[in-house]
């Protein structure tokens, strides 16, 4: 490590979920020999998200099998973990953060890897609404378990299919609930993925019973003694047992914009994760950063962006600054398929689509701008996710003739345009 | 039980005891260093790359075609290379080395 004088020096990271865990683990391993203090308002000991709406939720896996690091790891690295703490605002005259309870700590360097929070739409009844949940925390996890245990007809109704609902609506399905998904859009993943994709997913779910209805605009709830009653724009009514809001994230901004940091679809950083503020830095969902394989600013909800921002800050702070040059990638898990993404597809004017010998759950598809190979998406095919990570990485120019012919042997020599 | 030993890059040994769950596991709950198993262990990361010494292979088994696609992604990758969270513990295992490849 280069010369950083971090002794007796305090680096604050506030919000101690993937991002400020890895990042403060980082700072160790990057020589920072001053004190950590991490801040979370969740009293549990930081845990990994990605199961919940997967493995915990269908309690194949307990939180406690996906702690990110156990207690005593903390201790040996000596970083101080104030869990169930709320941090009101930040004074960056004095360098402080001012908790809830009233005290105060003060920095020399500050992490803001404080994440964003499910959207609650102003739906009419909505605070009336009983077995109402998100999905973000593992506290939602265990509501969700315990108002299915505890109901007879098990009658779940998902509002959003994203990710964050897909997956919830596999998982509950795979433990007996009859769940229905209502999308407000004219297809699921509407935000996230190209219409073939969407296409896939709605058919997956049909096939393995879960009820995907789309273009549903929910407009009330009308609580029933033991039920509730779900009314759409368009007069359709459902009934459900138990209801999951998965509409998307707001940026948990406040803390940023409070102190005057420059804040604009997230917490701006620069590309060593620097804030407005050279004393503060950010990471993780809440940043909007700039991705130089794509030459654009962009906001990343992924386990991939918390962690290797989480690194880059960590070098930056401790006086060995890289520059985060991270190719974006993603994955989720429905039934019994494996959906992994790299790269990011958005602005693409080709797609090809490449099926494996008639197997209809293995196949990947190919995002293009030009020749330019913008993201794969590969379902149940990691080959095709590896190679596209490369011909990105490598900037490779793909031969699209080879790509989209199923009898043209998949692998790298084939689809290199170069190589025709 | 099953008595598994992670040498790390820097020569490091760690002696870790496990009953179920995956190498992968074992190894980020206790910090060994190199093992990070960013996916949480459904084969998506290639975050948790060991060598497996030729003695002991017939433990671990051979990697899947999804774990050999994977491991491309990674660095130092040779023929005994595996993903850990692929390596799912029980009393076979017991004994077991393998060296962190990164």
């Amino acid at each position: 490590m280069s010369e950083n004088n971090s002794k007796g020096k305090i680096c604050v990271i506030i919000g101690a979920s993937q991002a400020g865990v890895t990042c403060a683990f980082a700072l160790r391993s990057e020589g920072w020999e001053g004190e950590i203090i991490l801040y979370d308002s969740d009293p549990m000991l930081p845990y990994y998200r990605p199961p919940l709406s997967k493995a915990i939720l269908t309690k194949t896996e307990n939180i406690e099998e996906n702690t990110l690091k156990p207690l005593s790891l903390y201790e040996t690295e000596n970083i101080s973990l104030r869990l169930g703490s709320k941090v009101d605002y930040i004074n960056r005259e004095k360098s402080s953060i001012e908790l809830q309870d009233g005290h105060s700590q003060t920095y020399d360097k500050l992490v803001l890897a404080i994440g964003s929070r499910p959207i609650i739409p102003g739906i009419k009844g909505i605070n009336e609404a009983k077995n109402i949940y998100t999905l973000r925390t593992a506290e939602d996890a265990g509501q969700i378990s315990r108002a299915l245990d505890s109901c007879v007809k098990k009658r779940v109704l998902i509002i959003g299919g994203g990710y964050v609902g897909l997956e919830t609506a596999a998982s509950l399905h795979k433990i007996g609930a009859k769940v229905t998904v209502l999308e407000r859009e004219s297809r699921v993943l509407a935000r996230v993925t190209a219409p073939e994709m969407s296409q896939y997913f709605e058919d997956l779910h049909s096939e393995n019973g879960v009820h995907i209805i789309t273009n549903k605009n929910v407009i009330s709830f009308e609580p029933q003694p033991d039920y509730t009653k779900i009314i759409c724009d368009d007069g359709t009514l459902y009934n459900a047992d138990i209801i999951i809001i998965g509409v998307g994230v707001f940026v948990n901004k406040e803390l940023a914009e409070n102190a005057a940091l420059e804040v604009d679809n997230g917490i701006k950083v620069n590309e060593y994760t620097q804030t407005s503020d050279p004393d503060i830095y950010a990471v993780g969902d809440c940043t909007n950063h700039f991705n130089p394989h794509y030459k654009k600013h962009i906001r990343l909800e992924s386990i991939q962006n918390a962690n290797d921002q989480a690194k880059v800050c960590a070098s930056s702070i401790c006086g060995n600054p890289q520059a985060y040059n991270t190719l974006p990638w993603f994955w989720s898990d429905q039934f019994d398929v494996k959906l992994q993404m790299v790269g990011l597809y958005k602005g693409y004017n080709e797609i090809i689509v490449r099926h494996e010998n008639g197997e209809k759950h293995k196949f990947s598809v190919w995002y293009f701008n030009g020749d330019t190979l913008l993201a794969v998406d590969a379902v149940n095919n990691t080959k095709a996710y590896v190679m596209g990570t490369k011909f990105i990485k490598g900037a490779n120019k793909v031969n699209k003739r080879n790509l989209i012919d199923p009898s043209i042997d998949f692998k790298p020599a084939n689809l290199l345009a170069n190589n025709v | 039980m099953a008595q598994i030993t992670f040498v790390t890059k820097n020569k490091e040994e760690k002696v870790l005891e496990g009953t179920s769950g995956s190498l992968m596991k074992l190894a980020t709950q206790n910090g060994v260093k190199g093992i990070e198993g960013e996916c949480g262990g459904v084969c998506s990361c290639a975050t948790c790359h060991v060598h497996v010494p030729e003695e002991h292979q017939a433990k671990t088994g051979e990697a899947s075609e999804i774990e050999n696609d994977l491991l491309e992604l990674s660095d130092n990758v040779q023929d005994n290379s595996r993903l850990c969270c692929q390596l799912q513990i029980t009393e076979d295992l017991d004994g077991l080395v393998v060296h962190v490849a990164n």
